[in-house]
């Protein structure tokens, strides 16, 4: 079989869990799809994944309340294990990506990160992923009984779910005491898109001038069009902005239809997070800003002037 | 106590990177020691700065270019470093091991990586040498105190970040913003110079990728660049520019 494992935000299966069935799907292994739903209280996320795929795995139980990575991996490897699953699809988010290496470990399996293409040649595992700071593409081959697999957020299509509803069985688990005290934990709200499943992110930098110029100018041009909204590292770090928005290497990697980037001088680091965004568009004061090299179309001018016109001339979403 | 800081040398990110015969080739590429694990070194100094009883040992594999950023670390002030010298390409996983075993035998209660270096944009070398040791992790940590045999700290997770204290051994992997790390003085890369620089290999350690790269090439997008000047008219600018993303781009309603 091939197991993924379904990710879920506030009561309900996110995009990712819909990107890997059609990951799982094209990667032509044979075996059903099957979605693992680890937590307490998923009943709700269960139904909705057994829209998606063949069978549907559920542990429900108060020990996954919270999301540790030594008992999620230990969750996920036992029923790898028993399901002798030959791929094991989890998501590339944040999490995803450092619960699934102990996953590999425990069942001596091979690890891709962070795919974004994935299929069998033979009798290998072959897919694609980004390296140097998303500005290489390799292609690499696992050649293992059992293949970990994190699989890129937004480069999937997202499977849409069917009328009827796959079987549901329960799974029993011994799991792991977590060793790490939780003292205390930040949770960013926000009423807006998230930044990996948006169409559309505007982003800021330092260039908008002060927390008061980012909800004006970025959160200002994202209400107008529907859009997530995107921050640099230099934005967060001077806490104007959650952690939650940013983008780059040590943030989110996003990969919109339309990235609007405002005040961003586009450092290395910041555009390996955005460099695959459909159409990209820069609004910065110098002309020389290294943003301007990745950008389709973009405003030499200050953003304070700019962003304001363009908020008024562009029609609300109805 | 021994803390053991498994470091990666990569282009600087301003570097130019090629790919020849299907593989990236970093001949021409100014090469570092990685930010990524800067933080982490860094860190371990501020511990024993602080009074900690540490030995900070800096760990390398790879070719023999690597004793350069291994000496840059010594430079900024670890106690010695150990080379595993390697030719040959291993992936998260199967260096783990090799992470591993260097810190077994030095008997390192605290390890720390970067949690993504810029070469490979692999975040599993910590999680897959915790999972090894059978240790907590703590990945992406902006915060770090270390007192009484705990880590008490800060990193961030999926929807925001997280305070945590955890017990030693475990393995922490860094990432901007926990610290600014410090320049070698050109003392200490005198004295970075006569610190110990043990050299293995690979071969003893009979490891093996379960995965291999088999093509590269570079991500080379062909961008429009249609950039307009505002100048003395920014509304007009930003009309034109609305009317473009509109009708050229159609990506606005």
């Amino acid at each position: 079989m091939i197991l993924i494992v379904a990710e879920y935000a506030n009561g309900k299966l996110s995009k990712s869990a819909a990107e890997m069935v059609t990951a799982a799907r094209g990667a032509a292994v044979n075996g059903p799809v099957t979605i693992l739903v680890l937590g307490s209280g998923v009943a709700a996320i269960a139904a909705e994944a057994a829209r998606l795929a063949e069978q549907v795995l559920v542990l429900d139980t108060p020990a996954l309340a919270q999301y540790s990575p030594e008992t999620w991996a230990a969750a996920v490897a036992f029923v790898a294990a028993e399901g002798e699953a030959k791929l094991i699809l989890i998501g590339g988010s944040r999490s995803g990506r450092e619960y699934s290496p102990r996953v590999a470990v425990k069942l001596n399996a091979a690890l891709l990160e962070d795919v974004i293409q994935l299929r069998q040649e033979g009798a290998v595992i072959r897919a694609q992923r980004y390296t140097y700071l998303a500005r290489v593409t390799e292609t690499v081959e696992a050649n293992a009984p059992q293949i970990v697999v994190t699989v890129k957020p937004g480069i999937f299509a997202a499977a849409q779910p069917s009328a009827e509803s796959a079987e549901q069985f329960d799974v029993d688990v011994e799991l792991p005491q977590p060793r790490v005290q939780v003292t205390g934990k930040t949770k960013s709200q926000t009423a807006r898109i998230s930044l990996v499943e948006a169409d559309t992110i505007v982003s800021g930098g330092r260039g908008v001038g002060s927390a008061e110029g980012f909800a004006t100018l970025v959160e200002g041009l994202a209400d107008k069009l529907g859009a997530a909204v995107g921050a640099t590292r230099a934005v967060v770090d001077a806490g104007w902005r959650p952690y939650a928005e940013q983008v780059g290497q040590t943030g989110k990697t996003v990969q919109p239809k339309l990235y609007i980037a405002v005040g961003i001088s586009g450092a290395v680091q910041h555009l390996s997070g955005m460099n695959k965004a459909g159409t990209i568009v820069a609004i910065n004061r110098d002309a020389d800003a290294p943003i301007f090299q990745v950008a389709d179309y973009g405003i030499v001018g200050d953003v304070q002037q700019i962003v304001p016109a363009m908020i008024e001339l562009i029609a609300k979403p109805d | 106590m021994k803390i053991l800081v498994y470091v990666r040398q990569v282009p600087d990110a301003e570097a130019s990177i090629a790919i020849a015969n299907g593989a990236v080739s970093l001949a021409a590429a100014k090469l570092v020691l990685d930010t990524m694990d800067e933080y982490g070194l860094e860190q371990a100094l501020r511990f024993r700065d602080a009074g900690a009883p540490a030995e900070i040992i800096v760990a390398a594999v790879g070719p023999a270019r690597n004793e350069e950023a291994l000496r840059s670390a010594l430079a900024m002030g670890a106690d010695r470093a150990i080379h595993v010298e390697s030719e040959q390409p291993l992936d998260a996983i199967a260096l783990s091991s090799v992470v591993v075993e260097l810190a077994r035998k030095e008997e390192a209660t605290l390890i720390f990586c970067g949690g993504r270096q810029a070469d490979w944009d692999s975040d599993a070398l910590g999680a897959a040498v915790a999972e090894r040791l059978g240790w907590p992790q703590l990945t992406w940590t902006n915060h770090l105190e270390l007192g009484g045999g705990q880590l008490a700290g800060r990193h961030d997770v999926d929807d925001g970040n997280e305070s945590f204290t955890v017990a030693l051994p475990a393995v922490i992997t860094t990432q901007q913003g926990l610290n600014d790390p410090r320049y070698a003085t050109l003392p200490n890369i005198m004295k970075a110079k006569k610190k110990e620089l043990r050299k293995e290999q690979i071969a003893s350690f009979q490891v093996k990728s379960k995965v291999k790269t088999v093509a590269a090439e570079m991500q080379t997008r062909t961008r429009l660049r249609k950039i307009l000047q505002a100048k003395d008219d920014p509304r007009a600018a930003a009309a034109q520019l609305v009317e473009l993303l509109r009708t050229e781009a159609k990506v606005i309603a």
